[in-house]
């Protein structure tokens, strides 16, 4: 029985895409954290770790709700893009985004927080605005804490199924990708295709988690 | 030149007690040192001025530029300031080589000069041979030089030291006083110099300010504020070691005289201009002022007091001798050698050396 690899493939551009994203945007959520005071900070914060926490149909939910062809958001991205944007691979890529954001979020502020501030005192006293701060100081310093957190938020973009399966479906060859595609052939009895998705799906989890570890440990040490 | 009003103030925390900084000075040209124990705001009074720290009040004038008016609503920011500050622990970038210190410092300058600037200042600050490593592979003197060329190399108005000297050893320390007294001479900026070494005022600089508590309790010339410290905690801070709670006896003006009374003994001084007969002051008298000697006959001469070896400290140069009723004296070595099994010591207290506080 031949494997189809399309959901595999699918399941790798979505998390590719979606760490892309959360790495934008949690870059950002962290600075704001690790260097703002602002009214709010900590309900930010909270926010940004609900995923870690909430069931994923509760976040698929709260997405439809969001986002949904009734909603104005989904208005408005059907009037920009000419077509809904639930039941799309693009769809999947909220869902993952979404999944992969507190970890990139908790990790790049705990290893902004921990940069001394005399290194960004001395490049603002040395006339350096707070972009060229963050960009040639703050992010170079904790580059292996960031790193290693991207790569895990890219193997937890790898993984969603709850949130995907509710806001993108299980379109065969459309939005289908490995985790659900597992969950499908299980139901329909394909044990082999389970188990080679499986099997492949685990190497690469094992491979991404150590290549993590490997550069934190280092960031430790040197 | 620097004008700087500050006050600021800390609420008491779980972990401190409630501190308010409240000092005014200005400095011009040439090395003002900011004198003082720890916690007494020396570094507050950098950052502020430096734009870490938002004073609640005053006002910092550099040159003809407002940098703070708490009144008028200013605040510069930190980049803004044109402040060299050399930290305490250096903060040169990890990650970066020493040369890229230099030029991410000398951003200001147009492109094609600052190529040019860098390789100056590496070389005038010997630089040149390790500009390719990273800061934790170089030496301490040769991290010491850099963080003061890259502080230097924005051309700024004012420089901002703390505790330049602190964690050096003795030659590296005297490097680094002949490269600071250079620096003195050819950027003719004010220097404020931040530490609670004695010594380092002296080589240094030409003000002394002393802080304590978050104000400033003297300032002069260091030698004129070791001559006549201002208060009992300032002659502490100094490190003086003969303050004894005295009495005025008599004064002369016509003779230069007067008459007072510690412990129990009587010794004359020269006159004291604005005390009053009966005053209750503070004798001070610098150790290497006093001499000590064998008693004479079966009684002391004038000006000597007798009293009991306690203790003897080697120190490098002379020896320090505390007799009773706390009274220290610091003594050559060679003059020790040849006291040193007298039985019955007296304490001759120059008249001349007299001060009341």
């Amino acid at each position: 029985m031949a494997v189809n690899w399309f959901p595999l493939w699918l399941s790798l551009r979505v998390a590719a895409v979606a760490t892309l994203v959360s790495l934008a945007l949690g870059l950002w959520i962290a600075y704001l954290l690790a260097n703002r005071r602002f009214r709010g900070k900590e309900l930010l914060d909270a926010l940004v770790t609900l995923p870690l926490v909430l069931p994923p149909t509760v976040l698929g939910y709260y997405l439809l709700v969001v986002l949904g062809r009734s909603s104005p958001l989904g208005h408005v991205y059907e009037w920009v893009f000419g077509g809904p944007l639930v039941f799309t691979w693009q769809a999947a890529v909220v869902a993952s985004t979404l999944h992969a954001i507190p970890l990139l979020v908790k990790s790049a502020r705990a290893a902004f927080e921990t940069v001394d501030r005399s290194y960004e005192k001395a490049a603002r006293n040395l006339g350096a605005s707070d972009w060229r701060v963050f960009w040639r100081v703050t992010l170079p310093l904790s580059r292996r804490a960031v790193i290693a957190a991207t790569v895990l938020a890219f193997a937890r973009a790898l993984g969603d199924f709850g949130a995907t399966l509710m806001i993108a479906g299980d379109i065969p060859g459309r939005t289908q990708t490995a985790a659900i595609a597992i969950y499908d052939a299980v139901e329909g009895g394909d044990t082999m295709v389970a188990r080679v998705m499986v099997l492949v799906l685990s190497v690469m989890a094992m491979a991404i988690v150590y290549a993590a570890n490997r550069l934190q440990q280092r960031q430790v040490t040197g | 030149m620097i004008q700087a009003r500050i006050s600021k103030c800390f609420p008491p925390q779980p972990d401190s007690a409630a501190f308010s900084l409240e000092i005014e000075f200005e400095a011009g040209a040439g090395v003002t040192a900011l004198f003082g124990p720890s916690g007494a705001g020396k570094t507050l009074t950098l950052d502020s001025i430096a734009g870490f720290v938002h004073p609640d009040a005053g006002r910092i004038l550099l040159d003809d530029q407002i940098l703070f008016d708490a009144a008028a609503r200013v605040s510069l920011r930190p980049q803004e300031r044109h402040c060299g500050y050399v930290f305490q622990n250096y903060a040169l970038f990890p990650h970066m080589t020493i040369r890229q210190n230099l030029v991410f410092a000398a951003d200001r300058h147009p492109r094609l000069e600052r190529h040019r600037l860098v390789n100056d200042m590496l070389e005038r600050f010997h630089l040149t041979d390790v500009s390719g490593r990273r800061p934790h592979e170089v030496s301490g003197g040769q991290k010491q030089r850099c963080s003061i060329a890259r502080a230097l190399i924005g051309s700024p108005q004012l420089l901002l030291l703390d505790e330049p000297a602190r964690g050096l050893d003795a030659p590296l320390r005297a490097e680094l006083y002949s490269l600071l007294r250079k620096i003195r001479e050819e950027f003719a900026i004010p220097i404020l110099l931040v530490t609670h070494d004695l010594e380092e005022c002296f080589e240094l600089a030409e003000e002394m300010l002393i802080l304590r508590e978050g104000r400033i309790v003297q300032s002069g010339a260091p030698r004129e504020i070791l001559e006549q410290p201002a208060s009992v905690e300032v002659a502490r801070l100094l490190g003086a070691s003969n303050l004894f709670e005295a009495e005025i006896l008599a004064l002369d003006p016509g003779r230069n005289t007067s008459r007072l009374k510690f412990q129990n003994h009587e010794i004359n001084g020269t006159y004291f201009p604005g005390r009053l007969l009966g005053d209750r002051v503070w004798l001070c008298v610098r150790a290497e002022d006093l001499r000590a000697m064998r008693q004479n006959g079966s009684r002391p001469a004038p000006n000597q007091v007798p009293a009991k070896l306690m203790r003897i400290a080697e120190r490098p140069q002379s020896v320090h001798l505390e007799f009773s009723g706390d009274i220290s004296v610091d003594m050559p070595r060679q003059e020790f050698e040849r006291q040193k099994d007298n039985r019955d010591w007296v304490i001759e207290f120059p008249a001349d050396a007299l001060r009341v506080l």
